[in-house]
């Protein structure tokens, strides 16, 4: 087969360019931003705190909670802001996605609340929104086994693509386009994983292992935002 | 070993030679870092000294607290912890009217007390000492509980160095609340700049001597 043409010019196993952050929310007791191309998220993290209301105390273990919310000039019509049908499942997904790698058990009856802000969405908010909370943990102190990272990868018509845009995810031509996003952990263990459209399997275990190359490439954007954040504190 | 940031699930150190301590982990040999902070070794423990996080009460820590609520049996005090404690009135070593509590302390008030237990129904406090109770006067503000240690310096002399070159009174609870107490309000907002000073520059080493060359230079 031919070499796939992107949109953009990018290799097949290329990313967007790639930008982390953190300490960007100074209120918060953690927070971060994670950039690749034009999709931007900002990641907050409260606590460990009580849990309220009472009665979703649970005694035995701590809490994550997930607040997905895409800001209202995201996206060129503007998105009618607050909770909607959308920002709920991935609100769930990205508590889905960090869940295995926090230690809450330390917790009990508390609970620790990751707000996450997308300010511009070119595809891949909900990577880059993982991305940004599993950084906004790590500063916020919470003690965890490994960080987070996550990535989207593309089948457009029958080549696998890493990192998709908003251009590539409206694919119309040939077989179409599907999206799967994988989150996992620098140790390459697999936290969360969805699928929109269609895949063989052998192309699936595939976009597995081009996901493992891409999160191995984040692992090393987010050590080095927040190893960075360190050493600039002590030269200034 | 050199002190070395790391991040949680960073390897700091392989083979069976070394002990996990303090938010470390030990899988297969390796020991783990468990959260963002600066690792460091002492007679092959390995522990990693945290950057930031809530403060996590511990028995016997001083710290200074915000009433917020009073009920027949003592007051509630936020802490700044997950868990709210609580001061019971047979910790108040004086005379206390059931029928006016809020003469002893009232909801708002703040008061430095001493961490006397921590159960599974919460954290109990005490003021049964010299230097507790009520704060009457002085200026509060909160720092990064994870850089009190700074603040204090080994064996105190980083707080000894500031009421020195200050004049002022200074306690420091480990909560990350810090009071001031001085001769004039200039004062007081002068050691408040020192401490936050500190609180920036937390990751130098030689930071006591850092910190006197900069009360030479700032009281020019």
């Amino acid at each position: 087969m031919a070499e796939f043409k992107r949109p953009d010019g990018r290799g097949i196993k290329e990313m967007r360019e790639t930008e982390a952050k953190v300490g960007v929310v100074p209120n918060a007791d953690g927070s971060a931003m994670f950039r690749t191309g034009k999709t931007i998220a900002i990641a907050a993290v409260y606590g460990p705190k009580k849990m309220h209301p009472q009665h979703k105390q649970d005694p035995a273990t701590g809490q994550i909670r997930c607040e997905y919310n895409m800001i209202s000039f995201s996206v060129d019509d503007r998105i009618r802001p607050g909770r909607n049908r959308r920002a709920m499942e991935i609100s769930e997904i990205t508590k889905w996605a960090l869940e295995p790698s926090v230690i809450l058990d330390k917790y009990p009856s508390q609970v620790i609340d990751v707000h996450i802000n997308i300010i511009q969405a070119d595809a891949g908010t909900r990577c880059a929104g993982i991305n940004a909370a599993s950084l906004a943990l790590a500063h916020a102190g919470v003690p965890m086994r490994d960080l987070v990272s996550s990535v989207s990868v593309g089948k457009l018509d029958k080549t696998l693509v890493v990192d998709l845009t908003k251009e590539e995810e409206d694919f119309e031509e040939g077989e179409g386009p599907t999206d799967i996003p994988i989150s996992m952990t620098s140790s390459g263990k697999v936290t969360h994983m969805q699928l929109d459209g269609k895949i063989g399997v052998k192309q699936l275990q595939e976009s597995v292992d081009l996901a493992k190359e891409a999160c191995e490439k984040i692992h090393e954007i987010q050590k080095k935002a927040l190893k960075d954040a360190v050493d600039m504190e002590g030269k200034k | 070993m050199d002190r070395k940031v790391v991040i949680p699930g960073e390897i700091i150190v392989e083979g069976d030679d070394y002990l996990p301590g303090d938010s470390t982990e030990k899988r297969e040999g390796k020991i783990f870092a468990l959260k963002y902070g600066l690792a460091e070794e002492q007679n092959n423990l390995i522990k990693v000294i945290p950057l930031s996080g809530v403060y996590h009460p511990r028995r016997g820590n001083v710290i200074i607290g915000k009433v917020e609520g009073i009920n027949s049996a003592g007051w509630m005090v936020d802490i700044g912890a997950a868990d709210s404690a609580f001061l019971s009135m047979m910790e108040v070593p004086r005379f206390v009217n059931k029928d006016a509590m809020e003469e002893v302390f009232d909801i708002g008030d703040m008061l430095i007390a001493k961490i006397w237990t921590i159960n599974r129904r919460g954290i109990d406090l005490s003021v049964k000492s010299r230097g507790f109770g009520k704060i009457e006067e002085g200026i509060v503000f909160d720092v990064n509980p994870n850089k009190v240690p700074r603040i204090i310096g080994k064996e105190g002399s980083m707080i000894k160095l500031i009421k020195e070159n200050t004049g002022c009174e200074i306690t420091v609870g480990q909560n990350g609340t810090v009071l001031i107490k001085g001769p004039t309000i200039d004062d007081e907002l002068f050691a408040k700049k020192a401490i936050m000073h500190i609180c920036n520059k937390s990751f130098i080493s030689g930071l006591t001597e850092e910190i006197n060359k900069w009360f030479k230079e700032e009281k020019k």
